[in-house]
């Protein structure tokens, strides 16, 4: 049993430090760290800064691009991008769509979409959930239906996230109307400029708009933007929600926002005293401090068991870093609420305030911080919601 | 980065489960608590054989120089059998002081004995006031002659009763609160003015409350610098907390387990009632909440022997937090969906929820240490603050 990082590691992590601490543009670090919305250019420019220095799918195989790094080089990769704070490279593209295209897409569909996934040129949105299929995923009814060389796709998705910048969607849609519903299922890549395609955003209980309903009418497509067997997509789904899950416990993110929390902590007073020095709010800080530490090193347990893994399946225990890892950002996100206190309460909203939720009262870092609180409910809902992992635990490792 | 035992580890671990296995079934272990002793003396014995007592000694002493996984591997079995022996006390504590900060006199004295299975030992410090501050002590230590004499009142002291030595905390100098000032003495179980009044813990084991009456020590019966024991003191109980982290894992995992089988195996409606949903997830808290600590169990095995006192002690409070905070979720969700039998004596559920709940509370509970976690600054430095 050894803990520590081999000499190796140590330099990589260095390397990669250092990397960020250079090239992280100062804006998107800094409204990341003040819990600002990020702009799309934002997000592209720096998954264009990472790409260049053949970062942006880290992940990948070496083939289509990647690394070609072990677990634990992975894992430091990611706490290091995390921690700096810097975006994560666009995971609708780069974690889910790309790693669907490598594995089961036609050798055009790798050979066009996967540099530009990297390069961010396309905008990957993700159409899986609708109205009536969200953890009963498979329950979906979009439906698809060839016609000659095309698709013909009718239906609803909604929850899409960032839709409104998207150049393409990824749809599972149901192909087998009589097939069992996992069974009838394909997965088809979709130009968003399609003609029949309506984005309707949809404003969130933070007063933001990330997600949108996206409405398919008569929308064609070509046949050839299958993506592997036809009436095979829920396979590729399971495979694209198991990469989902790996990162999932935003460690690094969550050390980042308590390193925040004690500067706010600092600043604000409460009976004439910091925050910091109220024992009752000191301990709230360290009782969330001493889970993600036990995260963390849950999280290094999965890390150091998944280089000796033989298979390629998902470790169910990432459904414990799932649970764990937005039970501590949620509950990071009530404590940063507390900390302003009444200065949490004034409200901008985004499309009042252009391009900003600046706020006209001080402090100037209360604005983002109750939005932040709202809108973090939704790491125990998406990806699985957490009572779905249990689910997944419950079946997997306990075998009930 | 590895958390897999070595190939010599993993014989460890097969050693003393097997012996736990073999030879303190549900059905032993219930006779030996209600032996006279409260712990088996034949166990002990072969505990000796296998090189468990002298595990972190010197081959010198009679042991296997082994380091804080080994000892983890031997507490995790011993939490999983609910074994009552006086290790902690023994080998971990009072073996402890005399291998980490004795005279090579008392080593050669003390530690081969240990090893050889034939005298164990207490660490007496709590008193009646000090509930978890290390510092705290109004037993004192007087110069007499070139020794001391010890007088004072030393509270649950575990394996008390029956050790055949005894480490003392004493004050020296300064008041009862004083960091400075404190000693530590080893002082023979017999020697004139030692009174003991031994009992049972809720957990099954044995302590005695100890009073010193003009104890006199020799100077060769002094550990460190008498007055400057404390950084000692931290030492050991680190020591003791890394130990007690190893053991709740054997524990909670027990805890777990034996909770899945029955949700597997208890028919209610018709069904298992492993089949309703609100009892899988609970089963499922249950497992996050053991594998949180076993988390941290690994944390404070590998930071134990850290030379820097403020990040190992932050570290160790960090994992007696999470201890202590699994200990009572798990112990109380595993009574509960065990139902009325879980409240039985019958049933092992009930005795290592006892233990857990002891465990929570030695050496500080989840609140003391979460609170002390707080005072050292915690893990994440403050971003800098700016306005």
């Amino acid at each position: 049993m050894d803990l520590n990082f081999t000499k190796e590691e140590i330099a990589f992590r260095d390397e990669v430090r250092d990397f960020f601490k250079k090239n992280v543009p100062a804006g998107t670090k800094k409204k990341l760290i003040e819990g600002r919305k990020l702009e799309k250019s934002d997000i592209v420019d720096w998954q264009r800064i990472l790409n260049k220095k053949s970062w942006a799918v880290y992940q990948w195989p070496k083939q289509y691009g990647g690394t070609g790094w072990t677990p634990v080089q992975k894992y430091i990769f990611l706490e290091e991008l995390q921690r700096a704070p810097a975006p994560d490279p666009l995971p609708f593209a780069v974690s889910m769509v790309g790693p669907v295209i490598y594995t089961f897409g036609s050798e055009e569909q790798k050979k066009h979409f996967l540099p530009r996934i990297a390069n961010l040129d396309d905008w990957w949105c993700q159409g899986f959930s609708e109205p009536g299929a969200g953890s009963d995923l498979a329950g979906l009814s979009t439906k698809a239906v060839r016609e000659g060389d095309h698709w013909i796709i009718n239906g609803q998705k909604t929850w899409t996230t960032l839709a409104q910048y998207a150049d393409w969607i990824f749809v599972l849609a149901r192909t087998d109307p009589k097939a069992k519903k996992q069974e009838g299922i394909s997965f088809i890549l979709c130009d968003m400029k399609t003609p029949g395609i309506t984005v309707r955003p949809i404003q969130l209980i933070d007063g933001g708009k990330e997600v949108n309903e996206v409405f398919f009418d008569n929308v064609k497509v070509p046949y050839e933007n299958l993506v592997g067997q036809e009436n095979r997509g829920w396979d590729y789904a399971k495979f694209l929600l198991g990469n989902e899950r790996t990162g999932i416990a935003r460690v690094g993110i969550s050390k980042e926002r308590i390193r925040r929390l004690k500067e706010l902590a600092s600043l604000e007073v409460s009976g004439g005293k910091p925050m910091m020095d109220d024992p009752r709010f000191r301990a709230k800080i360290s009782a969330v401090e001493v889970e993600l530490k036990a995260l963390e090193m849950t999280q290094m347990r999965v890390v150091a068991a998944e280089g000796k893994r033989r298979d390629n399946k998902p470790d169910p225990a990432s459904s414990i870093l799932k649970i764990k890892g937005s039970e501590i950002q949620q509950n990071i996100t009530d404590l940063l609420v507390e900390v302003v206190g009444p200065f949490a309460l004034p409200y901008a909203d985004e499309d009042d305030v252009a391009g900003s939720n600046e706020l006209p009262v001080a402090p100037d870092y209360a604005g983002p911080l109750a939005p932040i609180y709202f809108n973090y409910r939704k790491v125990s809902i998406y990806g699985g919601s957490n009572e779905i992992q249990k689910n997944i635990i419950a079946k997997a490792i306990l075998g009930l | 980065m590895d958390f897999e035992f070595s190939e010599e580890q993993q014989l460890l671990k097969d050693s003393i489960e097997g012996l736990l296995g073999d030879k303190y079934d549900f059905e032993t272990r219930k006779k030996i608590l209600a032996s006279p002793d409260g712990w088996s003396r034949e166990i002990w014995k072969q505990y000796a054989e296998l090189g468990l007592l002298g595990l972190p000694f010197s081959e010198e002493h009679g042991g296997i120089s082994g380091g804080p996984v080994e000892t983890m591997i031997v507490m995790s079995a011993i939490g999983n059998a609910l074994a009552l022996e006086p290790y902690l006390p023994t080998v971990v504590l009072a073996g402890g002081f005399i291998r980490r900060f004795g005279t090579d006199a008392q080593k050669n004295k003390y530690l081969p004995q240990i090893s050889e299975g034939k005298i164990t030992g207490a660490f007496a410090h709590t008193e009646r006031q000090s509930r978890y501050d290390l510092f705290d002590v109004k037993t004192t230590a007087k110069p007499a002659g070139s020794g001391f004499t010890l007088d004072g009142q030393k509270s649950v002291v575990l394996n008390g009763d029956q050790a055949d030595f005894i480490i003392v905390t004493a004050r020296v100098s300064g008041s009862q609160r004083d960091k400075d000032g404190l000693g530590l003495f080893l002082v023979d179980a017999k020697a004139k003015g030692v009174t003991r009044r031994g009992y049972r813990t809720q957990d099954g084991l044995t302590a005695a409350e100890i009073q010193l009456s003009g104890v006199s020590v020799d100077a060769d019966q002094v550990i460190g610098k008498p007055g400057a024991a404390y950084p000692l003191i931290e030492r050991i109980v680190d020591d003791g907390i890394a130990a007690l982290c190893g053991e709740a894992v054997g524990v909670f995992s027990a805890l777990t387990e034996a909770t899945t089988d029955y949700l597997r195996t208890r028919k209610q409606f018709g069904v298992n009632i492993g089949s309703f949903q609100v009892l899988q997830h609970r089963n499922v808290e249950m497992l996050i909440a053991a594998e949180q600590a076993k988390s941290m169990a690994f944390l404070a095995t590998m930071m134990v022997n850290e030379e820097n006192a403020v990040t190992r002690r932050k570290t160790m409070s960090a994992a007696k937090t999470q201890i202590g905070r699994s200990a009572q979720f798990v112990g109380e969700q595993a009574i509960q969906l065990h139902g009325g039998i879980g409240m039985t004596m019958e049933l092992k559920t009930g005795h290592w929820f006892k233990r857990a709940t002891a465990i929570d509370i030695q050496f500080g509970d989840a609140d003391y240490h979460l609170e002390q976690f707080g005072n050292m600054g915690g893990f994440e430095p403050a971003a800098q603050a700016k306005e």
